[in-house]
């Protein structure tokens, strides 16, 4: 069994602490080291990615070689392995951008977080185990703490103070989702789960529809819909451009394990939760994206503004997600990639303004090109991919029940969007920036401009999205295929658990301890398992 | 015993909102305890409540309690552990930076934002329009009450 899988964790939590204690004070041994680090995970998932696409099989990769709903698996589909490229991608468009602005300058292990980041992220992707995804959250949460103090600053350290606090709170209510979900089905293992969650007693029903919904509103957090989304504002404009940059792919994360949990565990299986979920998700969702909008025409600063904007972009990407339909999933899908490549573009164009205004200068004309580019991208204007991803979720928004309302809320919030960025281009960039008084600028102040490698990685995802633009199709195409396995649960959990005993009886729960006899094979193996993450 | 453990957790769950509800940063990071410790008591629960049984198989023993929420609940003490030291970290960060444990306070840099570095007040600080937003940015927080300056 090719153990390539479980490299883009074991990686960056190799390279992370030597980078940490090591080189803690040699900053061109870091950057060489993060830097090769990012395109290594960069290789590793194009890799991965060519086998999941090609072959079109599901690769599970079971830890400490325990069988499949005994241990942790790792799992690589088509979906395991877009999101893989795609946080590489971004892993390495941010580290030339950090190198280059001189921002991984600014504060301590500015490379060990953003491996350790890395790592979370990638774990989250690729495993099989909910219990396990709890786990890569919070490495990821972790080491997103350090990212968004980056550097300091009192605002900085304020904003993330709640950053920290509401992660920390829906850390706290995942484990109780798991809790709940256990107690119900008896297992972790998200195959597993899926077999149990669909053959669910009538009296625990009630309880599986708890975990569900706790569960959909601990994902809610992570990816910023409506009820739960006040953090992201406040973090992403507060956060180091690089680092607000590779959030992008964060509340990625929250959406994705959205996708993998109620399209497998509580997907077609369990019809009623199904249907319940998405009656939630969707007008939380509209709601998000009303919220984005109005936010980035109502914001002062342009940071904010971009936050707003990458909300607005999950309330259209979670709008997809909600129709859990195949076309629904395939826009998701395309959006998702777009979304994140827009955000990250938007945030980095802004930090180049910024530092152009620091220097007392008028944004250089390539700038303002970036801007224009990431703004319509963003906005959905054609002929980028925005606009595309939303033809893709408004026609696959067209046979839903509440299609006019959805149409009409995509459709409105565009061209609030598009007014949004227009005023602040116009502001930035028409008007001559007033200089206050008395605090002439120092042409730098100890803060170099951003040379040639800021700008070029600054274009990297801007460039991104116009290839993407030109490859619509076969992204488009892949994506369609990605949604399609998405949709044949039984194909995955077949890969998953042993083919020959599909529903694993075994671990089938009674009522209390003292129900399952004491020759119970498993039991012992179980536990095993998760005592090893602990360490 | 059920009603005992069930109300504990209601109990460290509430007391546990409650806190996380306050302005100021030393009662929300003994909040996220409170809510650790509820929820590494329901954790533990929902492998059943069972007395006097051991988690392993043993021939001497009728039966055993279920050994994965022990587990999942030593995981999570080990990351709610790691968590609340960054949290204490960073709340201290935020007070010495800022003079103040407030909690609520706008995520843009402030003119008293005392310790930031030059570079980056310069660099957060600027405002295409010089409109102050509507969460007060750039407005002093009248509520303060702790010194402001303190380093």
């Amino acid at each position: 069994m090719s153990h390539l899988i479980v490299l883009p964790v074991v990686l960056p939590a190799l390279l992370a602490p030597v980078m940490a204690m090591a080189m803690r004070h040699d900053l061109v041994l870091q950057r060489t080291f993060g830097l090769a680090g990012q395109v290594a995970l960069l290789a590793l998932a194009v890799v991965l990615a060519v086998q999941a696409f090609t072959t079109g099989e599901i690769h599970v990769y079971e830890l400490g070689a325990w069988p499949a709903p005994f241990g942790i698996v790792l799992v690589l589909d088509r979906l395991s392995a877009t999101m893989l490229t795609l946080s590489a991608l971004l892993g390495v468009m941010v580290t030339l951008y950090a190198i280059g602005s001189g921002w991984d300058r600014r504060g301590w292990h500015f490379h060990a977080l953003f491996a350790f980041q890395m790592m979370g992220v990638n774990g989250a992707f690729l495993t099989g185990d909910a219990f396990n995804l709890f786990v890569f959250f919070e490495v990821l949460l972790i080491a997103s703490y350090g990212l968004v103090i980056h550097s300091g600053g009192a605002f900085r350290l304020r904003a993330g103070l709640q950053y920290v606090v509401m992660n920390l709170a829906g850390s706290t209510l995942f484990l109780f989702a798991l809790g709940t979900l256990y107690a119900v089905l008896g297992t972790l293992n998200m195959a597993d789960m899926a077999i149990k969650a669909a053959a669910v007693a009538p009296e625990d029903a009630a309880l599986l529809a708890v975990g569900a919904v706790l569960l959909l509103l601990v994902f809610a957090v992570k990816a910023a819909a409506f009820p739960v989304q006040f953090w992201l504002p406040a973090t992403y404009s507060a956060a180091p451009a690089p680092v607000a940059a590779l959030f992008a792919i964060m509340t990625k994360v929250g959406a994705y394990a959205i996708i993998r949990v109620y399209t497998l565990i509580f997907g077609e299986g369990t019809p009623e939760l199904s249907a319940l979920v998405s009656a939630m998700l969707l007008p939380a969702a509209l709601v998000t994206l009303v919220v984005g909008a109005v936010g980035v025409l109502g914001s002062a600063r342009l940071e904010r503004a971009i936050a707003f904007s990458v909300l607005a972009s999950m309330g259209t990407l979670l709008t997809a997600i909600a129709l859990f339909t195949p076309a629904g999933l395939t826009a998701a899908l395309y959006y998702m990639v777009h979304s994140t490549f827009a955000g990250a573009a938007l945030f980095l164009v802004a930090d180049l303004v910024r530092r152009g205004q620091e220097g007392g200068r008028r944004p250089h004309g390539v700038t303002v090109a970036f801007y224009f580019v990431a703004a319509i991208a963003m906005a959905g204007m054609p002929p980028l991919t925005g606009f595309l991803g939303k033809v893709f979720v408004l026609q696959a928004a067209a046979p839903a029940e509440g299609a006019p309302v959805i149409w009409g809320v995509i459709l409105v919030t565009s061209l609030v969007l598009i007014v949004g960025f227009t005023r602040l281009g116009s502001a930035l960039f028409w008007k001559t920036a007033p200089v206050p008084d008395g605090d002439p600028p120092d042409a730098g102040g100890g803060l170099a401009l951003p040379g040639g490698l800021a700008a070029a990685a600054a274009a990297l995802p801007v460039a991104a999205l116009a290839l993407m633009t030109l490859a619509s199709g076969p992204v488009a195409e892949a994506m369609d295929r990605t949604a399609a396995q998405l949709i044949d649960r039984p194909t995955y959990i077949r890969a998953v658990l042993d083919p020959a005993e599909p529903s694993a009886e075994g671990l089938r729960r009674g009522g209390g301890a003292h129900d399952r006899g004491a020759d119970d094979p498993v039991a012992p193996g179980r536990g095993a398992a998760p005592e090893e993450e602990a360490e | 015993m059920e009603a005992l453990l069930a109300s504990a957790i209601g109990v460290l769950t509430s007391a546990g909102i409650y806190l996380i509800l306050r302005v100021r940063t030393f009662p929300v990071v003994v909040g996220t305890t409170m809510l650790s410790y509820a929820v590494n008591l329901f954790l533990f629960a929902s492998g059943r409540l069972a007395l006097d049984l051991p988690p392993i198989l043993s021939p001497d023993q009728a039966g055993y309690t279920d050994p994965l929420p022990q587990a999942l609940v030593l995981t999570a003490i080990v990351i709610s552990f790691g968590m609340t030291a960054i949290t204490v970290m960073i709340a201290l960060g935020a007070y010495l930076e800022s003079g103040s444990d407030r909690f609520d306070i706008a995520a843009a840099p402030r003119p008293g934002d005392h310790g930031a570095p030059q570079d980056m007040r310069l660099s957060a600080d600027y405002d295409p329009r010089r409109e102050p937003g509507p969460q007060g940015e750039g407005g002093g927080d009248p509520h303060d009450t702790a010194p402001e300056g303190r380093r």
